[in-house]
């Protein structure tokens, strides 16, 4: 390709002796994905660290959401590995699964509530398939996230063809909320969502990565949320993660995609 | 935190201190110890004569959402018997936690109505009949449009979706062709053989030809074909309709301005009207020979005079039939199919549901639809 290629930026600002030293809990090296002859990423490399809140960018259709799924290992991948929690996820024996599917929380771009459950029974399902907790604590704790992500208590008898899109958003980040994860993927958690509502999403992502430190894996298109909660930001592009940094570096960066996404008319009208 | 990484179990001692109670908590109050936790917290409420009860957590080495609302809750409970509850934290991000879970309402969750169980069955069969009534109703406009769409079709042919017939036939009719004669040639020899065995202690085993002919062209043709179709493609089409529904397939083409029955329905029903018929004719052909093969093996008739008796037993009235019954179980199970598939709701369950309920309807009505026929070739003489 004759285009100019621009350098990853990383983390200059925060300091990189700091980032280094940091836990890895999601490690992606060389991955490889395609479907048919077209491939969608190739050798693409990403750390995810313990505590931080990572903004996944990128024009629709880069395959972030493929990335996403990879990740989780819902898609098959050419090549490369994935560490999640300092383990490989193709050499994990059936009961290390278990364990990191119980410390993950995932919420899929369309919601993917199971549409025979009420919303409370969605939210139950991960308590009721990996602890044994009784009925009423169950309840509970399934009202209490119904509660935190922002849904009226009314919802919970609801069944999912009865809510709204941007509730159906909610309703799954309080099922992948469930089990209060360590690590926690969304996939465009605030699209769908009133301005208010996002950022009340916003709101709880900061309280709940302060006292739980808990790690986000977050596809976003909110230049609110790239703003006010990321510590670093991913640019998906060219079939690999083309620069990472913080928004500051973001600023700096000089690939028109990147410029016109984070200096953009759009992006400036919100200062 | 390795994958492997144990968190210290959770505790709770209790200690008197003058008018006051001590409770401390140590280890990891988090969701994965919640039975633990609430087990703790429950046996310590149980024997409270103090009035005023301070819990330390500054041993707490972890505490998540459910910790929280255990320790929340326990506040909120004793609160309702005049006790005073008060933590003792040096962690701001305990006092972040409790607070956010201070929610009172989640302690009483929305009550469901459950009244009076006479009543309630009166209501459920109210409901019932007014289920029926729309029922019958959506039966009734779907055959209204069905109609309006085949005269619209007699001026303008073109809305009769030829392309659309041509690829629902391909699926109803070329696709079940295998599997129809394989399995009306089973059932033509199984017939040939259990009446030869019997009819041969009389030395009557020539009439096999025609016990075999007459039941298969007439009843058994029509009937396990229809029975195949409606499993093969009555659920196909329940299903297919059913999750177009349930993503709101069927709206978006509403508002396009193309009618559901028209573009989806009637290319449907007349594919499986005109593929039925064929199929029957088919599985007739491979009954027999099944019957003719079975007749010679197992009997010793010969492919001629199992040929010439058949002539003699059979006419092409008996084989009209059968033929004749299939485009109207065709119409049944398409109607029902198709019925029951605008009827899912947003479910995966109700998808389900309704496909199942398409077989088993489209099967019966097909019995039924075959007695009604069987009366009236009776009363014509046929
Ligand atoms: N199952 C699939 N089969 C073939 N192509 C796919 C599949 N899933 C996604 N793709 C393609 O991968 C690319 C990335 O998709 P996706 O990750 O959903 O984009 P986005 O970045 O908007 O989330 C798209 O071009 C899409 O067409
Ligand atoms: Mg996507």
């Amino acid at each position: 390709m004759g285009q100019e290629r621009t350098e990853p930026v990383s983390g200059q600002g925060t300091g990189r002796d700091l980032v280094d030293e940091r836990e890895v809990l999601l490690r992606a090296r060389d991955v490889t994905v395609g479907f048919g002859q077209k491939l969608i990423l190739e050798n693409l490399n990403l750390d995810v660290y313990r505590g931080e809140v990572l903004g996944f960018v990128g024009a629709s259709g880069t395959g972030k959401s493929v990335l996403m799924r990879t990740v989780l290992g819902l898609n098959p991948r050419r090549s490369g590995s994935i560490e999640v929690f300092g383990q490989d996820y193709d050499e994990a024996t059936d009961d290390m699964r278990r364990e990191i599917e119980k410390r993950w929380g995932v919420l899929f771009q369309q919601g993917a509530l199971f549409s025979s459950l009420t919303v409370k029974q969605n939210v139950q399902v991960p308590l009721r398939e990996h602890l044994k907790l009784s009925a009423r604590l169950r309840d509970e704790l399934a009202l209490l996230k119904i509660e935190m992500v922002g849904l009226p208590l009314d919802a919970a008898e609801k069944l999912p063809s009865e809510l709204s899109g941007g509730m159906i958003k909610r309703a799954a980040l309080a099922r992948s909320l469930a089990m209060d994860p360590d690590l926690l993927f969304l996939d465009e958690p605030t699209s769908g969502l009133d301005p208010i509502g996002a950022a009340e999403f916003d709101d709880l992502i900061v309280k709940l990565k302060e006292t739980l430190g808990l790690t986000v894996y977050m596809v976003t298109h909110d230049l609110d949320s790239l703003h006010s909660i990321c510590d670093r930001i991913a640019v998906l592009s060219e079939r690999r993660v083309l620069v990472e940094g913080t928004i500051e570096d973001m600023m700096q960066v000089e690939h028109p995609w990147v410029k016109s996404y984070f200096r953009g008319a759009r992006a400036l009208k919100r200062v | 935190m390795k994958l492997t990484d144990k968190m210290d179990a959770p505790n709770l001692v209790a200690a008197q201190d003058g008018a006051l109670l001590l409770l401390t908590a140590s280890g990891a109050w988090g969701i994965r110890q919640g039975a633990t936790c609430e087990k703790l917290i429950t046996q310590v409420a149980l024997r409270l004569t103090h009035s005023v009860i301070c819990v330390d957590l500054k041993k707490v080495s972890f505490l998540d959402t459910a910790g929280a609302w255990l320790l929340q809750r326990f506040q909120m409970e004793q609160a309702e018997q005049g006790r005073q509850v008060q933590f003792l934290y040096e962690d701001e991000r305990f006092d972040i936690l409790l607070r956010e879970v201070d929610r009172e309402d989640v302690d009483n969750p929305p009550e469901k109505v459950s009244g009076n169980s006479f009543l309630n069955y009166l209501a459920g069969v109210g409901e019932a009949t007014r289920q029926l009534g729309r029922d019958t109703r959506d039966v009734l406009a779907m055959l209204g449009g069905l109609t309006a769409t085949v005269t619209a079709a007699a001026t303008h042919p073109r809305r009769l979706r030829p392309v659309s017939i041509a690829v629902q036939f391909q699926r109803s009719c070329m696709g079940a062709v295998p599997i129809v004669c394989l399995m009306s040639f089973l059932i033509g020899g199984i017939i040939a053989q259990q009446g030869g065995f019997y009819l041969k202690q009389f030395g009557a085993e020539i009439f096999v030809v025609d016990l075999s002919g007459i039941l298969v062209l007439r009843e058994i043709g029509v009937i396990l074909t229809a029975i195949m179709v409606a499993g093969r493609s009555g659920s196909a089409y329940t299903a297919e309709l059913g999750s177009m529904k349930m993503r709101e397939e069927i709206d978006a083409l509403q508002v396009t301005g193309l009618r559901v029955t028209e573009v989806l329905i009637l290319p449907r029903l007349v594919a499986l009207m005109i593929a039925l018929p064929i199929l029957v004719f088919m599985a007739n052909l491979a009954a027999l020979f099944g019957a003719g093969l079975t007749c010679w093996w197992y009997l010793d008739i010969v492919p001629n005079s199992f040929i010439a008796q058949l002539q003699a037993a059979v006419t092409v009235d008996t084989l009209m039939v059968g033929v004749l019954k299939a485009p109207f179980m065709a119409l049944i199970i398409g109607l029902i199919a198709c019925m029951e598939g605008m009827k899912v709701e947003g479910s995966a369950e109700s998808l389900g549901r309704h496909t199942t309920v398409s077989v088993v309807k489209s099967i019966f009505m097909v019995i039924v639809v075959d007695g009604v026929f069987a009366v009236f070739f009776a009363s014509i003489g046929f």
